[in-house]
């Protein structure tokens, strides 16, 4: 049985369904949900796309979306693609404000990192905001963010990183 | 050889480059010189092994034989394996690692550059995707060699020694057959001879920021194209192939 129902009503049950890994952001407001289709079958098709090609959370979050929308006595069929290539440009404003909330920075305009050691971006501190930060490593808890610790406030944090 | 053929072969190369240069680094897992670089490398390894599976899920689609991603990655013998010998070189130091990573960073930003432009779509989308990650890889590793080359005397020898050691298998990256011309001719792959000295260039000013040296000699071993190996990948291999091979089809 395929109820009436329209694409906007889609995004809007997606937005329900949350990033395993950042819990804060939806995978709406992540940029990971890039289409929802109806198919020429009548089934709806949801495209997803990868931030990182290793990352372990793309199998739990085509499950959870089939599980929000089976909810709404919904078949879909998720389908992973790779083109175009998944961007932190694609964060919503909305998740950028929810991810310094959780205390997690969000990703700044940095400059191409193939020019090598020109890298003076500045991430302030999602805790006391203090710009006097310094990266501890490039690499961080998941493959989407880097290890920074606050100068002033010598906190640690996570910097979700730029991915242009 | 048909089309579909090199194409088969041409994946086959690029995904074992990443998956066995991924398993490698994977080794580091709880064992990195600090906590901040045990995170690094293993992040590495997945950014290289998730590219591994988006080329072996390509390569078995285009070979069309019923086999899958995990049986190319687990369930072929050693002569079956395509990736050059740099990757399969045993992690050594931390230092030797890193000199490995660079040396093969160095060289795949280049091809994933071109190979954007692939006229195969698949191929094209694979390193759009990729090279995003392998900036980050690059800078990591140039960076590391920099402060390792011109760090104290102990850490300058100990890369030296392995910039001299590993240098032997840098021709090899750019190593091309008939598998190469039939796809240069089809727009799918690149020619690797096109940037060999924009490569020369950009180790170079690397290693010399690191105070660092390339040997003047040029030995040079090849074979891994052919499925060759130095005896390194066997003992690789029984490690990643054991569950599988004890157990077949697990999953977990």
């Amino acid at each position: 049985m395929t109820k009436d129902i329209t694409a906007e009503q889609i995004w809007d049950f997606l937005e329900d369904v949350k990033d395993p890994e950042v819990p804060v952001l939806t995978v709406v407001d992540l940029g990971v949900v890039r289409e929802v289709n109806k198919q020429k079958n009548g089934r709806w098709q949801i495209l997803i796309t990868p931030t990182y090609s290793g990352c372990p959370a793309m199998q739990v979050i085509e499950e959870d979306i089939k599980e929000r929308l089976q909810k709404e006595e919904l078949e879909v069929d998720v389908k992973l693609v790779l083109s175009p290539a998944w961007t932190t440009d694609w964060l919503s404003e909305e998740g950028k404000r929810k991810l310094e909330e959780y205390g997690i920075a969000p990703p700044q305009d940095e400059v191409d990192k193939s020019v090598l050691f020109g890298d003076k971006t500045i991430v302030p501190c999602p805790l006391c905001k203090s710009k006097n930060t310094k990266m501890v490593s490039q690499f961080g808890s998941t493959a989407c963010k880097a290890h920074y610790k606050c100068n002033d406030c010598l906190e640690p944090f996570d910097y979700f990183k730029c991915l242009k | 050889m048909t089309k579909q053929e090199a194409l088969f072969e041409y994946l086959l190369r690029r995904a074992d480059d990443t998956l066995i240069l991924g398993h490698r680094l994977s080794e580091w897992c709880g064992h990195g010189p600090i906590l901040e670089e045990d995170i690094a490398l293993t992040n590495l390894a997945l950014d290289l092994v998730g590219q591994a599976t988006e080329l072996y899920q390509y390569a078995a689609k285009v070979e069309d034989k019923g086999r899958d991603e995990d049986d190319l990655a687990f369930l072929r013998l050693e002569r079956e394996y395509k990736n050059v010998l740099l990757v399969e070189q045993t992690n050594g130091d931390f230092g030797k690692t890193i000199v490995r990573q660079f040396l093969f960073d160095h060289f795949q930003i280049l091809l994933y550059e071109r190979l954007m432009e692939s006229k195969d779509e698949q191929i094209a989308a694979i390193a759009a995707k990729s090279i995003k990650e392998v900036k980050y890889h690059l800078k990591h590793s140039s960076e590391w060699v920099i402060r390792l080359g011109d760090g104290t005397e102990e850490s300058h020898n100990r890369v030296q020694e392995s910039v001299t050691d590993l240098s032997r298998f840098i021709d090899e990256l750019f190593y091309q057959d008939e598998v190469d011309e039939l796809l240069i001719k089809e727009g799918v792959a690149c020619d690797t001879s096109e940037f060999r000295s924009t490569y020369d260039a950009n180790i170079k000013a690397v290693l010399d920021e690191a105070t660092l040296s390339l040997p003047k000699e040029k030995w040079q071993l090849d074979g891994g194209r052919k499925g060759i190996h130095s005896e390194h990948l066997g003992y690789l291999l029984a490690e990643l192939q054991y569950v599988q091979r004890t157990h077949p089809g697990m999953e977990w």
